[in-house]
């Protein structure tokens, strides 16, 4: 059962990356785009930290690796999460739906794991460059990254959950591409470290949105400020969204009508 | 021979004559700005996530607001509050997005028959922005009421001038606005990926116009830098008008005139180069 889905989801990427090496010149742009974003964060960064003040508690360095995290995050989404979900409401609108259905193959798999896009690559690169080198100055040993992994995982998989349960209700609202412009809005706040927020807004990204446990939670594990618990809380929140977004999916599925009957 | 109404007779045409292209105009405006108003209230659901799609600078306006609090800053969180908010109304009327429109008609093939038509299509699109805004309206008045009725203490009411003047400011800015997408838009006459010259001056736009934070606590030179680019004035300059703090009105509409003027004579002649390569693919 798994080794099918493995030999699967090989040749789904295997032929995604080999269609999109074709313009390769979109790559150099995404690369272009990526690097201007980092130097426009830092930026951002710098305005707060320039002047002496500073996020609570956070140092200039440890919200560095809370900007290499939300890089990392953005190349995710670039990668997996936005070319594939983008299809539901094109297969939604065409009908073409139908097809992914009569698979012998989990179709909540088949539409996110359909296509690789290498254009969050560069995101990816940077961010993990971001980590490091604030790790380095503040003198983390490998364990502490290693220890920030899960998290990290986890992390991946909520918002993976949160994108999907959004691309399904193009099942009844078709056209629905804002959707998921509204969620990538809102994940801009992972920026910085939720400790930076007032009061209301660390409420509302910690349990309406939960964009502290993508970003800052992550950072604090890797920076050493408590790590089993926070591996325990965002691996039951991970495989919580993930099982709504699954139920919700065949939830949604009862009310689709193809698009020619 | 006498003609006692040959007098009248002959002046009525000529005024007529003189009314003529002003009068066509009028009826092409009013005629476009109710057709794509009709359009865009068919897709209500969706225009409500455009315009909450645009939270960037809510996210913005906490963290300021937060900083504004150690006093490290030469502002208070009010004036924070409400600067992010005007941010956030001036993004709201002056959102664009004809590059994306524009290309796929070009690489489709659909620009052809609006070729023939004896109306520029640029001013196609220029309506459809502009009557989105009518259609936009009623939900940014409800987000900005439910926004005054969460935080009472940062409700304000610009006085008439500053009012007014925040009006113009932001009409000028859609309209710089506009005029920078569309000439990029006219570089899909040669390439597919005139979105990508957006994406990438959309980039240089967020952190520069103030979106990300008020020009002034940019460092010294920086802000020196900053003030010749276009970007403040899309965004930083209407926004501080809105809120009633000083800045440099004249400079401002200046700035704004001038970039107009650049990119305008840059538009044009991409224009006319654009059309000697357009094939019409698909057509």
């Amino acid at each position: 059962m798994m080794a099918r889905y493995w030999a699967v989801l090989r040749l789904f990427w295997g032929t995604a990356i080999a269609a999109e090496l074709e313009y390769r010149l979109n790559f150099l742009i995404s690369t272009l785009s990526s690097l201007g974003s980092l130097i426009g964060s830092l930026f951002g960064l710098f305005l707060f930290y320039g002047s002496g003040y500073q996020f609570q508690d956070w140092s200039w360095e440890e919200s560095l690796v809370v900007l290499g995290i939300f890089t990392l995050f953005q190349g995710f989404s670039a990668t997996v999460l936005a070319p594939n979900l983008n299809k539901i409401v094109t297969q939604v609108q065409e009908g073409t739906l139908d097809f992914v259905l009569l698979k012998p193959i989990s179709s909540q798999f088949w539409l996110s794991a359909r296509i690789l896009s290498p254009w969050g690559f560069p995101d990816l690169l940077f961010g993990t460059i971001m980590v490091l080198y604030a790790g380095l100055q503040l003198g983390l040993s490998p364990w502490a990254y290693l220890s920030g992994v899960p998290t990290l995982l986890f992390g991946f998989l909520s918002l993976y959950s949160l994108w999907f349960i959004l691309g399904a209700t193009s099942i009844w609202f078709v056209k629905i591409y804002n959707v998921t412009e509204v969620l990538r809005g809102l994940l801009d706040a992972g920026r910085f470290p939720i400790a930076a927020y007032p009061m209301a807004y660390r409420i509302f990204f910690t349990f309406v949105i939960p964009v502290a446990f993508l970003t800052t939670i992550p950072a604090q594990v890797v920076l050493g400020q408590g790590q089993v618990a926070w591996w325990i809380g965002s691996a039951g929140l991970a495989i919580a969204l993930l099982q709504i977004s699954h139920l919700f999916w065949r939830f949604a599925l009862r009310f689709y009508t193809s698009a020619s009957s | 021979m006498s003609y006692p109404t040959s007098p009248p007779a002959r002046r009525r045409p000529k005024l007529a004559i003189a009314l003529k292209p002003v009068l066509r105009v009028l009826t092409i405006t009013r005629v476009m700005l109710s057709v794509y108003y009709a359009y865009m209230v068919e897709y209500r659901a969706e225009l409500l996530f455009w315009v909450l799609s645009g939270t960037f600078p809510l996210i913005f306006m906490g963290i300021w607001a937060q900083a504004a609090q150690s006093g490290q800053f030469a502002f208070d969180s009010v004036t924070v509050v409400r600067y992010f908010l005007s941010v956030f109304l001036v993004r709201q009327f002056t959102v664009v997005w004809v590059v994306w429109e524009f290309e796929r008609e070009v690489v489709e093939g659909k620009l052809s028959p609006y070729l023939l038509q004896p109306v520029d299509p640029v001013w196609r699109h220029f309506f459809s922005h502009v009557s989105e805004r009518f259609a936009r309206l009623p939900f940014i008045v409800l987000l900005v009421a439910l926004f005054f009725a969460l935080y009472p203490q940062a409700f304000w009411v610009p006085s008439w001038g500053d009012a007014v003047l925040s009006a113009i400011a932001i009409s000028l800015a859609f309209c710089l606005r506009f005029l920078m997408q569309y000439t990029f838009a006219l570089l899909s006459f040669w390439t597919e990926r005139a979105t990508a010259v957006e994406q990438f001056w959309y980039l240089i736009y967020t952190f520069l116009s103030g979106m990300i934070a008020p020009i002034t606590v940019f460092p010294e030179t920086m802000q020196a830098i900053v003030l010749w680019t276009p970007f403040p004035y899309l965004i930083y300059f209407p926004a501080t008008l809105l809120i009633g703090e000083p800045t440099d009105i004249v400079k401002g509409i200046l700035a704004i005139a001038g970039w107009s003027l650049i990119f305008l004579a840059l538009n044009r002649w991409l224009w006319r180069q654009g059309l000697k390569q357009y094939s019409g693919m698909g057509a």
